[in-house]
């Protein structure tokens, strides 16, 4: 691929990875509450995943078939989180249920 | 068969959207699906435990700040914009520029190594260790030594990936039209550090 693309500059990509690190970082240490704090890190984590695979993977040039087999496996990941949260909200329930009884200072036999 | 061949000469091959201009780029972004798929697994899993524990330690407490792994993360964005200038320098038959931008590479990935080689022991002579820890769940240490020794065995087989290039290319071998494995190369080390993106914000941030 030895035709130069259209679009932002490599540099310019630099900066705003950067920049968005720095984003990353400060959300991290100064928002306390955990939902806002988890949606914007993600957010911004998931904005840098795609700055480098567009412009540093040339994604956004290639053809339609590495596009595919690029955005598949996130597809599939999103299927397995999704599949995993029958089994989170159990667990959750149980860890509910663990922290009151070792607050409350019960002896009752924890059996899994 | 002159008549047969003569006849096949006279048809243009029609190229879909879906051929593959380089069958060697093809392989390595179906390899690098797999791998994502790994990774997707890991860190699910470790969405799975930790949102199912009760006492999870934060991950910004435990590890006493973000310094280092924020300094690990810039290394490595540096180091995928040296890539993708080393295959550029390739491409344009700068031999000079090819072997400055790949060392510079190699020299990232090699710095990212030495900072975690330094974080890990660091952690470990504070007492997080594999089966256990003083802030919490057990599985804390667990899952941040899989997960982080997986991406740094990437990274590792991404600098000797690196160093046969460089090394390999270093009299112009792969310049000018032959610059496609140098392009494949890059591949790899952009999912490494793409990937580092999503385990610095999942491990270390939130």
């Amino acid at each position: 691929m030895s035709e130069h693309h259209r679009g932002p500059s490599y540099g310019s990509i630099w900066w705003w990875l950067l920049g968005l690190t720095i984003i990353e970082v400060i959300c991290a240490t100064q928002i306390g509450a955990q939902l806002p704090k988890v949606i914007l890190l993600v957010g911004i984590a998931l904005t840098k995943a795609a700055l480098v695979a567009l412009y540093f993977m040339h994604l956004r040039f290639e053809r339609i078939t590495l596009l595919v087999i690029a955005f598949t496996p996130m597809l599939i990941c999103g299927f397995l989180v999704f599949m995993l949260m029958p089994d989170l909200g159990a667990y959750e329930h149980k860890s509910e249920i663990r922290a009151e009884q070792a607050h409350t200072g019960s002896e009752t036999d924890k059996k899994h | 068969m002159s008549e047969a061949v003569a006849a096949h000469a006279e048809f243009e091959a029609y190229e879909t959207p879906l051929t593959p201009e380089s069958w060697g780029k093809l392989g390595m972004w179906v390899f690098l699906a797999g791998d994502a798929m790994s990774f997707g697994t890991l860190l699910a899993a470790y969405g799975a435990v930790r949102f199912g524990s009760g006492d999870w330690p934060v991950p910004v407490e435990a590890f006493g700040g973000v310094t280092l792994s924020s300094l690990m993360t810039f290394l490595l964005i540096c180091s995928s914009v040296s890539m993708v200038w080393g295959l550029a320098a390739a491409q344009q038959n700068d031999l000079a520029g090819f072997r400055k931008w790949i060392f510079m590479t190699i020299l990232g990935g090699a710095l990212f190594l030495a900072g975690q080689a330094y974080e890990w022991t660091h952690f470990l002579h504070a007492g997080l260790g594999f089966t256990g820890n003083p802030y919490g769940s057990p599985l804390f240490g667990t899952t941040f030594y899989v997960i982080t020794g997986f991406h740094g065995m990437h990274v590792s087989g991404g600098v000797i990936y690196l160093l046969i290039v460089l090394i390999k290319g270093w009299n112009g071998h792969f310049t000018g039209e032959n610059a496609s494995p140098v392009e494949i190369l890059g591949l790899y080390w952009h999912f490494v550090d793409l990937v580092w993106i999503m385990v610095f914000t999942f491990i270390y941030l939130i």
